[in-house]
């Protein structure tokens, strides 16, 4: 007996379905509407600001004193301050957190690594406001005690803070790049034991290389956080803008000036006030520009395994 | 079947009973009451077996008789397996495979292996013959090893113009014999061959077929098959084994028979070879 016409028609509604998605839509939209909005937000004060302030003193004046008089809007100390202190970072982050992921991925027991990466994950929990005051209460101490040779460092130094902001950003970087190595195929790695290859020579000649963009991808948003991070730069590294290539020194970084000066009393409209986001604009672009050539960077030297 | 005497050298005389004697070439492994453990589960029991050199020898049997653990116990691969254990003795020259100062990663320089899903690096063309070498510490042309190596596995016309283009470009059945090639380019001695053609399409299929009947003449060669037309066409000899389930429904494999291809296929002295290779089970 043959079923009758339309049969295959959908036999119960299915309420739910449409709005589920919609909701999926919305929920992916926040993000992306948040930063458009964070864009739209800067760019009308930024503009008024260099109408007063010529972009060309902005970006390669050497003294920021906006808020004194006469006032001087040159952003270099706050960039060299930035770059600074997410370099000292990296130093500290990359290695250690990029030899962490190897352990864990290609050396450690799975029962070592089921307790290791939890843990990792906490650090990456503490608020940075505690490890400001580690910084400032305990490294900078540590640091002047055993400074060898020449003057010790300064209260407020770059180099306390960078160190502590690496050890905080090493649980982001770990964690993606153990991911990302973990996601290679056991296939490869046969191959490559089957070829004689030591455990080293297979994490870093087979397992490093599949894994690069996930790797890159760990590292970049290790920077990210670095250049964006405020409170351990604003409470260690202190509060002068400092044109210098001395980590030992004090210097201010552009969060901690935007921090700063958005806590104080600017009134609004006032050119103090604008300096905040025409910072703010430029620190955007700086995290643009960089996720843009390690994209490209990733792209040219990753070996795709699948 | 009785263990192989222990060490003393000499000639030794194969344990598993041979009918002809044409095919009894010089031992390269002898296998001594062989088990591997998977934990507690014993997954392959009490193998004995003598290799023979630059001769192919065929695993087959059915699904979970352990001849895939089996041929990763020749170079070690088993090592990599957490829980896994190796009981008895595999010999290479005489050498314990499993003996205290024995380096794993020399082992596998000279018994290479190829597996049962083409397993090329991410990497160029070049690059995956050029790697084994590297990792070895070749001093020497690269470029003429490269050269050599894919000419010799046959892969030299398909892939000269394009040597640095990605691997991963090729067809399957030569990301395969790239594979081949990438294991001969560190010069072994014996080549493991993990069901080779399992992934692969006839034709690609008989292209291996002809290289591995090639390389025989200067490898020896072990291949794990589940095509048993496969194992009556390249080997010299076949060994087929089979699972005992126990009374906890754990299976158990085991060397039934091990004998010349041709005797094997033909006539076969065990009542289970014989249901296998006709079809009867498995």
């Amino acid at each position: 007996m043959s079923p009758g016409p339309g049969f295959l028609k959908r036999s119960r509604p299915r309420y739910g379905e449409g709005a589920i998605k919609v909701l999926l839509v919305a929920a992916a939209l926040v993000s992306v509407l948040t930063t458009v909005g964070i864009v739209i937000a800067l760019i009308p004060s930024a503009v008024d600001f260099f109408r007063e302030v010529g972009f060309g003193e902005f970006i390669t004046g050497t003294d920021w004193s906006p808020l004194f008089s006469p006032p001087h809007f040159g952003v270099l100390p706050l960039v060299t301050g930035t770059l600074m202190v997410t370099l000292i970072a990296l130093v500290v982050a990359v290695p250690l957190g990029l030899g962490a992921a190897v352990y864990l991925s290609e050396y450690a027991h799975r029962r070592v690594r089921a307790f290791f990466k939890p843990m990792l994950e906490v650090l990456a929990g503490i608020p940075t406001v505690v490890y400001g005051f580690f910084a400032l209460t305990a490294i900078t101490p540590l640091l002047q005690d055993i400074w060898p040779v020449g003057d010790p460092p300064q209260v407020f130094n770059a180099l306390s803070a960078g160190f502590v902001m690496g050890i905080m950003i090493i649980p982001t970087v770990a964690s993606l790049a153990e991911d990302s190595m973990n996601a290679v195929p056991n296939d490869l790695r046969d191959g490559a034991y089957a070829l004689g290859s030591s455990r080293m020579q297979v994490a870093t000649r087979v397992v490093f290389p599949a894994a690069l963009s996930g790797i890159v991808a760990a590292i970049v948003l290790g920077i990210s956080r670095a250049i964006g991070e405020t409170m351990i730069v604003a409470i260690a590294a202190g509060g002068r803008p400092n044109l210098s290539f001395n980590p030992l020194e004090g210097m201010q970084t552009m969060t901690a000036f935007i921090a700063a000066a958005g806590i104080g009393d600017l009134p609004t409209g006032s050119i103090g006030y604008r300096t905040i986001f025409a910072v703010g604009l430029l620190l955007f672009v700086m995290t643009l520009v960089m996720n843009l050539v390690s994209i490209r960077l990733v792209r040219k030297y990753r070996e795709v395994y699948e | 079947m009785t263990p192989p005497p222990d060490s003393s050298g000499g000639t030794r005389i194969p344990q598993v009973t041979y009918h002809g004697a044409p095919s009894l070439a010089e031992p390269v492994f002898e296998v001594g009451s062989l088990s591997v453990f998977y934990g507690a589960h014993e997954a392959v029991r009490d193998v004995n077996m003598t290799i023979g050199r630059r001769q192919i020898t065929a695993m087959i049997g059915p699904s979970g008789c352990g001849k895939s653990t089996m041929i990763r116990c020749f170079n070690r691969m088993n090592d990599l397996i957490p829980g896994a254990r190796v009981v008895g003795k595999i010999r290479y020259h005489n050498e314990d495979l499993y003996g205290r100062d024995v380096d794993p990663i020399e082992v596998r320089r000279r018994i290479g292996m190829v597996f049962q899903k083409p397993n090329p690096f991410p990497k160029s063309i070049y690059d995956n013959i050029a790697y084994g070498p590297r990792v070895g510490g070749f001093k020497g042309n690269l470029d003429d090893l490269v050269e050599e190596t894919l000419t010799h596995a046959a892969l030299w016309d398909e892939v000269k113009d394009k040597l640095k283009t990605s691997a991963l470009a090729l067809s399957g059945g030569q990301q395969q014999r790239l594979c081949i090639a990438r294991t001969i380019a560190v010069k072994p001695e014996v080549i493991l061959m993990d069901e080779p053609c399992s992934a692969l399409d006839p034709i690609a299929t008989m292209k291996i077929e002809d290289l591995m009947e090639q390389l025989a003449q200067e490898f020896t060669i072990i291949v794990v098959t589940h095509n048993m037309q496969q194992a009556a066409r390249v080997s010299d000899r076949t060994a087929f084994f089979t699972a005992d389930v126990d009374d906890k429904g754990e299976r158990h494999g085991r060397l039934v028979e091990y004998d010349e291809t041709e005797r094997i296929f033909s006539n076969p002295s065990n009542q289970r070879t014989e249901d296998y290779i006709s079809g009867r089970f498995g």
